[in-house]
């Protein structure tokens, strides 16, 4: 591939901004998440002005490291949900393909490039400024490795990779942590390099602590879809995972979950819940939810008293540790980089005790693990599950490959399946 | 008193009508050749009604279902996906029916049927190739009726592949396929292969469970019934009701809800 110019394309200015309702109120565990994700691009922007160096990072790079050096890091990941979600993303992804990147590669991918070559989103709250370095972690897909690379080679600044292999099988073996753990180790040391100082053992075991009480926290939350009715929407959570992707090392993180979950105590007690319809069907919704498209997703669930209840981001991201080798091991867990049978497990885990009575997978066409292997899943949790599965093309952030009319005919099937599939439940019962 | 209910399905090619007496008797039916957001669905609703001699205040209940049936909320009292409604028609003409297969204008369907009712499906993704749509194209290419298509694939004497999964490539091989002089017949025969390969793809990831019955106007081709028996290793079975079974089960859906 031929290397880059250090210097971007000239800035693009950004359109106007489409006119913004005024925001529904929320409780105070939801606004503590929003604080909390809202910091993380503000610290951004004060180190930039303050001349310090800014990292942009994949989702499951281990953040305790620069949390531990005090470095302001951000996530091209949720940038790119968050532009897809105010739907300037199909304006990025066609700025990247005019730039030369294939509309095939994921739709997060060139919404993130884009912005790396200096195209401008109109969504004012997800804008960062551009990386002094980049921390790329492959254990959630391949398409990061070049995707970082690429950044890097734009800006002509570090790449720290740490390549964690896909593993077939599903005890994670000690000479993979040993490779693991290695590439921990040298990160550390070039981190230390750009930060300008040596890491404190007592602020990484810090950030270690909070990530741990991040990750029981938000399980916790997430536990709580186990009740029936459940006393929060699925769809919530997916707004949620924003900070366990760019804040996973904050005690702020660990505390707003925490109040998070009171909050869904107390509803419990009451019989009380934040889903704006009954509960009657209950599903698990596999995969990334389509963010330009919340809206039409979320229309024929909330028509048919479908609540989301299970979602795999759940177990992905409640992993805890003690030391650095069991943190290697921990990040070794991410849905993508398992193998089909330690997937399914979680799945149909959730299914379980969240009690779903269907499934609705979506297959992301921005991504290729999550349509590629969506197919055996699916066959999978029919069979062990016994519950009606149903299967939608869309896209997590090119609004172009979702087509709403398929997608309610798809869903509107499932509910018919449901609502059969119960009744020859009870009558089997009965 | 008798029952009379109107089962409404609006596809994306045409728009189907079946009255129902008692949820038994058809009484009558009609099809016009245009779809959703056309003047389809009016026409199809007029002639049904004229065809039966009865007034749309005589239907104790009406029930729409396709790829428009939101577009009639207001006048049905009540709108099912085509999955359920061809699941429920299938199973009216063939009670011992357990996979339906159904390939309309741009929709290919497998749904498995427990006591005769849908309870898994799958649907086509990413494109509409091996649909009506595809055979509509083809036909035009080879400058033959869609009608006719059937009876020239019977005429095939030699193996022809067409490979392409996009319905425009798919065109381009055809033409160059003409150009090499390669029998109609035959060429045909190769696109009803085509056809049943991405449709057996579907059924077996739903599960293939005899009896097997397929719905939708493709029924009507011989040459993809006979091309589906072969790489499916079931007899599948069509009944001359073919394009009416949405509507039929929209009618029969619409019947239970009336007789409650």
């Amino acid at each position: 591939m031929a290397e880059m110019e250090k210097t971007a394309a000239p800035a693009q200015e950004a359109p106007a901004a489409p006119v913004k309702k005024a925001p529904k109120p929320v409780s105070p565990g939801t606004a503590a998440l929003r604080k909390v994700v809202s910091d993380v691009y503000a610290a951004a922007w004060e180190a930039k002005k303050a001349g310090r160096p800014v990292g942009w990072s994949s989702s499951k790079f281990p953040c305790e490291i620069a949390e531990a050096l005090d470095l302001a890091v951000v996530y091209p990941e949720n940038q790119a949900a968050g532009i897809g979600a105010q739907h300037d993303g199909e304006r990025m992804c066609q700025a990247a393909e005019d730039m030369g990147y294939d509309a095939d590669i994921c739709g997060y991918a060139r919404i993130s490039l884009a912005y790396s070559a200096g195209v401008e989103t109109t969504n004012e709250s997800r804008r960062m400024p551009q990386p002094d370095f980049v921390l790329c972690c492959n254990n959630i897909c391949n398409c990061m490795t070049k995707w970082y690379e690429n950044i890097a080679r734009m800006h002509n600044i570090p790449l720290i990779m740490i390549d964690v292999p896909y593993n077939n099988e599903v005890t994670v073996s000690d000479s993979q942590v040993a490779y693991i753990r290695g590439q921990f180790d040298d990160a550390i040391k070039q981190l230390e390099v750009i930060a300008g100082k040596k890491m404190d053992p007592a602020r990484f075991e810090h950030a270690c602590e909070c990530a741990n009480r991040t990750a029981k926290a938000w399980l916790k939350v997430c536990d709580y879809l186990q009740y029936k009715p459940a006393p929060m929407s699925g769809f919530d959570l997916f707004n949620h995972m924003a900070d366990v992707v760019t804040a996973r090392g904050k005690v702020e993180t660990a505390e707003a979950f925490e109040l998070l979950a009171s909050e869904l105590e107390e509803h419990v007690k009451n019989g009380t819940t934040t889903t704006p319809f009954p509960e009657q069907y209950r599903i698990m919704f596999e995969g990334i939810p389509c963010w330009p498209n919340l809206k039409a997703l979320f229309k024929p669930l909330k028509a048919n008293g479908v609540n989301v209840t299970a979602v795999v981001y759940a177990p992905a991201f409640g992993f805890v540790y003690d030391d650095l080798d069991s943190m290697a091991r921990a990040y070794c867990k991410a849905p993508n980089s398992v193998c089909i049978e330690q997937g399914v497990d979680w799945r149909e885990g959730i299914c379980r005790d969240n009690k779903v009575d269907g499934v609705l997978v979506h297959y992301n066409r921005s991504c290729k693990p999550w349509s590629g292997y969506m197919a055996e899943m699916q066959r999978r949790f029919t069979e062990d599950l016994g519950i009606p599965c149903a299967g939608f093309d869309g896209d997590q952030a090119d609004p172009r490959n979702f087509n709403e009319a398929q997608y309610l005919t798809r869903v509107q099937g499932l509910v018919e399946a449901m609502e059969q599939n119960a009744k020859n439940k009870a009558a089997k019962e009965g | 008193m008798a029952i009379y209910t109107l089962g409404i399905d609006v596809g994306s090619t045409a728009s189907k009508c079946v009255i129902l007496k008692d949820g038994k008797e058809i009484v009558a039916k009609s099809l016009i050749d245009v779809g959703a957001g056309t003047s389809g669905p009016d026409r199809a609703i007029n002639q049904v009604l004229e065809n039966a001699g009865l007034k749309r205040e005589d239907m104790a209940y009406i029930l729409a279902t396709g790829y428009g049936r939101n577009s009639l909320e207001g006048f049905a009292d009540k709108q099912m996906s085509e999955l359920s409604c061809h699941a429920r028609g299938a199973y009216f003409l063939f009670p011992e029916v357990h996979t339906v297969i159904d390939i309309g204008g741009q929709d290919v369907k497998v749904m498995h049927i427990e006591n005769g009712a849908m309870v898994n499906f799958q649907m086509n993704d990413k494109c509409a190739a091996g649909t009506g749509r595809f055979l509509d194209v083809m036909a035009r290419v080879l400058e033959v009726k869609v009608g006719d298509l059937g009876r020239l694939g019977a005429l095939s004497t030699k193996k022809v592949a067409i490979s392409s999964t996009c319905t425009v490539f798919a065109e381009s091989e055809v033409i160059s396929q003409l150009a090499q002089a390669t029998d109609k017949c035959d060429i045909i025969n190769g696109i009803h292969h085509s056809v049943a390969a991405r449709v057996v793809g579907l059924a077996h990831r739903v599960g293939v469970q005899e009896m097997v019955v397929m719905t939708g106007g493709v029924a009507q081709n011989a040459g993809v019934v006979q091309a589906l028996q072969e790489q499916l290793g079931h007899e599948v079975h069509t009944s001359p009701l073919t394009q009416y079974v949405g509507a039929l089960g929209a009618a029969l859906f619409a019947y239970q809800k009336a007789s409650r």
